[in-house]
């Protein structure tokens, strides 16, 4: 006991060291500061998850553990545009936030006119211009000791996105919000903070977009925390497509305010580890929320995402679909948890946990999760895996097609139940190449 | 509204049925867990040298565990000092039939209703008696033998079959596997032994009954039940315990090996002592539960109706190893006034085509907590591996819970596994169908759990269906969703 206890020390000695100089010395108000300094104390006492906890056993997150730690500290100059075309979606028109390293970069970025009631800024701006509204959020919708990485996330917080609607405002236009880790391996953590506020009535569409360029192993770790008011629309995608190397921690945490409607995409395709927590914490009466999810993966990726539909209150929907497509030797990990907290009566939950392994190396674990304090609820959950029907790749080959290409457009078929649901069109059309591309590295000829 | 919160309280205070306390003289060793306890045990039931290593090495393995705390169940522990871990109730030489039973051990399962006479005579069920964890009394002994079965108690097993005993105890539960595994391998008392030879289907149910009667004891007891290639067995256990305000221990191991095309079908109906409303006393049953299927094409079917205990917290599980091998698993939990039971299954897959099938219907009441935990894991080699599973929820009140934890591990990609949850309460509509039917509310209730509870209450043989039947309708009396 006490050798491995040791051990997490000297593992974490380096992250703590740097987190402790920086918490000394990053500039900010005197709440920001002491916010800091709260998530090294919180990363002491937790150090990095190991797979002896309940919420971790199939994501062994070691390999992060042992990468250099190299945190950013400002976007630098190296990328051009050109190096972003690939990551633009085809025909977008709304604005663009790039964030290199988990800094914002003028220079690449394409602000929205501005538009009275709505705040679309980086969180380093936003806070140089002090404002209110941060303070009375940041770092209270996700908890710093949620886990280590929650706590290392807080004490780097520097920059990020920062999106404000006032109450009855309708933002122009959907945001794309591009992460980009750069190339080389002179800061290879990126640490994004991202707030999004929406008053009552408001409604704006934005999408976390995570790339990486060249091929070096880096490490992000990222929580956006989302604030939906009273009757608010919002529509939140993530879609990770990082390189074969990197490493992915996030958590996305939801507060969902009466009679708001919070739609949350999450498409992971990349990275060697990627770990997505998303958390809707309904806290009051009338919401309806929808998760959604897809992660096609190959090689050794693993994808683990951990989801919580927490009814805290009465009379709120919830409703989740995952799919999965595994390849190679890779492992999908879903914990699928809705929480019907007591006297939460007439709730209505649901979750499907789909998953579709394409070789015999791949593996799955599923876990949906009930817990039921109330007793006039309708709840579901259903999980499966499994393979593609015989009789529709029989169809399918009747119609002329090989047998490889009926297993694509099958698989595709399984992918765009998911694609379908994200609304804003040019990401879906993004996103229908990036999977055609995957399924194409995934089903070869068996 | 009004009226169904009241029925819900007088459901909460029903009353148990079995709390009576029989005087019987028993054999009870002082409380305390030491290596001389152990070596008391083994030599007070005259057991072989190697025997008593055995328990003494499950012993020093058990010193280096610790109580698991993942269980979602909340209690406090237990003092294992505390505990006699020997009670037998007196007896002053060898029975030779049943009516040398003490007559106020034979009163005693008369008021159970399992009149030892009667059930021989009658429903032709073969009962093995087991009161504080040793087997008093075992019927049908001889006729089975005909056949070549082999059905006693477990310390007449390792007196006149010890080679059976030392090849398959501790093969599917190791004396290692876990906290409770370790404590009973190395205390257990008795229990009961079956075997079961090639190509013979066992004519009778098999039935052990257990009974924990001293008070500040814990009951460890062990069954161990072979089925040989293509032979077939029905087995049966029930329990029940007297009120006590003190929490009682009751940690068993049952292990079950079923050879090439043989099948085990066990089926236990717990209504051990569920506590007060308060939930002052009860028992605490901590039972490892698990069955091989070594052979091919083998089956090996669980079936629980759990009702009792304060706590419930037990997985029985199947490794199917064999080829073609298939396990199920049917439950029932209940879970009323403060009881909690953190009960499911695990299917191994190991084998080639190999077939699961998981039916898991809680019912909480009062401040109950009812969860659901199982695995379902499909292992490389396991081609072709299907699994179905279902678990349902019901709930009756607004102050109890159901937790569902699945765990869907699976690395083949033939495998098909499908699980399925849900949850709901018996509706208004539903009560007022059969209200205007002309059914009272209560009735009505009972319908509609036992429907829902049909599809396990069909696995059960038919004696124990309709005591199952009754235990919940028992359980259920003044109850409305």
């Amino acid at each position: 006991m006490t050798q491995t206890k040791t051990k997490s020390v000297s593992e974490n000695a380096a992250h703590l060291a740097a987190a402790e100089t920086f918490a000394a010395s990053a500039p900010g108000p005197d709440w920001l500061r002491n916010l800091r300094r709260n998530g090294v104390t919180h990363f002491t006492e937790l150090g990095f998850p190991t797979t002896k906890l309940e919420d971790w056993i199939y994501c062994n997150v070691a390999p992060i553990t042992k990468l250099a730690f190299r945190p950013a500290t400002s976007a630098g100059t190296d990328v051009t545009a050109q190096q972003l075309a690939p990551f633009a979606f085809p025909g977008w028109t709304g604005s663009r936030l790039v964030f290199v390293n988990g800094h914002f970069s003028p220079a690449l970025s394409s602000l929205p006119a501005p538009q009275p009631g709505v705040t679309i800024t980086n969180l380093a701006t936003a806070l140089a211009s002090g404002d209110q509204l941060i303070e009375s959020h940041l770092a209270h919708h996700a908890g710093v000791d949620a886990s280590g990485f929650s706590a290392l996330n807080t004490a780097f917080i520097a920059d990020g996105a920062f999106i404000a609607l006032a109450p009855n405002t309708i933002a122009a236009g959907p945001v794309h919000l591009l992460f980009v880790s750069a190339p080389g391996d002179t800061a290879n953590t990126a640490q994004p903070r991202n707030l999004l506020v929406a008053g009552a009535n408001s409604s704006v569409k934005v999408v976390e977009h995570y790339v990486s360029l060249g091929g070096t192993a880096h490490f992000t770790n990222a929580i956006t925390e989302i604030a939906v008011g009273e009757g608010a629309h919002l529509e939140h995608a993530k879609f990770q497509e990082e390189n074969l190397e990197a490493f992915h921690v996030a958590t996305v945490q939801v507060t969902l305010a009466r009679d708001s409607r919070f739609l949350s995409h999450s498409i992971s395709t990349g990275a060697k580890l990627a770990r997505h927590n998303i958390n809707l914490v309904m806290t009051g009466q009338g919401v309806d929320c929808v998760m959604n999810g897809l992660y096609a993966v190959g090689g050794k990726q693993l994808v683990d995402h951990h989801t919580v539909a927490d009814h805290a209150v009465p009379h709120c929907g919830s409703h989740e679909y995952y799919h999965g497509i595994l390849g190679g030797h890779s492992r999908g990990v879903f914990n699928g948890k809705i929480f019907v907290r007591k006297d939460a009566q007439k709730t209505d939950a649901k979750q499907t946990s789909r998953n579709l392994l394409v070789t015999d190396n791949a593996t799955v674990n599923a876990k949906p999760q009930l817990e039921i304090l109330a007793d006039d609820v309708k709840c579901t959950h259903g999980a499966t895996v499994g393979q593609l029907n015989d009789e529709a790749l029989f169809y399918c080959r009747s119609r002329g097609l090989d047998e490889v290409s009926a297993r694509r457009l099958l698989t595709h078929a399984f992918a765009s139940e998911i694609v379908n649901r994200i609304t804003v069109e040019p990401v879906r059309e993004h996103l229908e190449q990036v999977l055609w591309g995957r399924l194409e590295e995934l089903i070869e000829k068996k | 509204m009004s009226e169904s919160l009241n029925t819900i309280e007088e459901f909460v205070a029903s009353d148990y049925k079995y709390g009576f306390v029989t005087n019987i003289e028993s054999d009870t060793v002082p409380p305390g867990l030491s290596e001389d306890t152990i070596r008391f045990i083994s030599a007070k039931k005259k057991e072989p040298a190697w025997f008593t290593e055995w328990r003494l090495k499950a012993f020093r393995h058990w010193q280096t565990m610790e109580e698991p705390k993942w269980p979602n169940v909340h209690y406090t522990q237990t003092d294992y000092q505390s505990i006699s871990y020997y009670s037998a109730p007196k007896q002053k030489k060898t029975l030779n039939s049943l009516d040398e039973v003490d007559p106020e051990l034979r009163k005693t399962f008369d008021k159970l209703g399992i009149s030892l006479n009667e059930q021989k005579r009658l429903s032709g069920v073969a009962v093995d008696a087991v009161v504080d964890s040793v087997s008093v009394a075992t019927t049908f002994k001889t006729e089975l033998a005909k056949q070549g079965i082999i059905f006693c108690s477990f310390s007449e097993a390792v007196t006149h079959h010890p080679e059976l005993v030392q090849k398959y105890l501790g093969s599917v539960v190791p004396h290692t596997d876990n906290f409770y595994a370790a404590l009973n391998s190395a205390v257990f008392t008795d229990g009961s032994f079956c075997y079961i030879p090639k190509g013979v289907r066992c004519p009778m149910e098999l039935s052990t009954y257990f009974r924990i009667e001293a008070a500040n004891t814990g009951q460890f007891e062990r069954t161990l039940i072979v089925a040989d290639e293509g032979a077939y067995v029905s087995y049966l256990e029930g329990c029940t315990a007297p009120m006590r305000d003190e929490n009682q221990l009751h940690a068993a191991v049952v292990e079950l090996i079923a050879m090439d095309n043989a099948q085990i079908k066990y089926s236990t109906v717990q209504n051990w002592y569920p506590g007060d409303k308060d939930g002052k006393g009860g028992i605490y049953n901590f039972v490892t539960k698990r069955g091989l299927c070594k052979g091919a094409s083998s089956k090996i079917s669980w079936t629980q109706v759990e009702t009792g205990s304060a706590i419930t917290w037990k997985y029985p599980s199947c490794i199917l190893q064999g080829d073609n091998s298939q396990g199920e698993f049917y439950s029932v939990a209940l879970t009323n006034h403060m009881q909690q039971a953190d009960t499911g299954t695990k299917m191994i897959h190991i084998g080639k085509n190999t077939r699961s099938t998981i039916v898991s219907k809680g019912i909480s009441a009062g401040r109950g907590q009812n969860s659901y935990r199982g695995q379902v894991k499909i292992m490389k080699g396991a081609a072709n591996a299907r699994n179905f599973s279902q678990c349902d929820s019901l709930l009756l009140g607004d102050k109890c819970g159901a937790h569902t934890f699945p765990y869907i591990d699976v690395q083949n990609s033939t495998a098909q596994v499908e699980h399925e949850a849900s949850t709901s309460k018996i509706g208004e509509d539903q009560i007022f169908y059969l209200n205007q039917r002309g059914l009272e509310t209560q009735d009505a209730v009972n319908m509609i759990v036992n429907g829902f509870c049909k599809e396990v209450f069909r696995e059960l043989p038919m004696e124990f269906a309709v005591e199952a039947q009754k235990l919940l309708g028992v359980s259920l009396d003044g109850s409305v969703g």
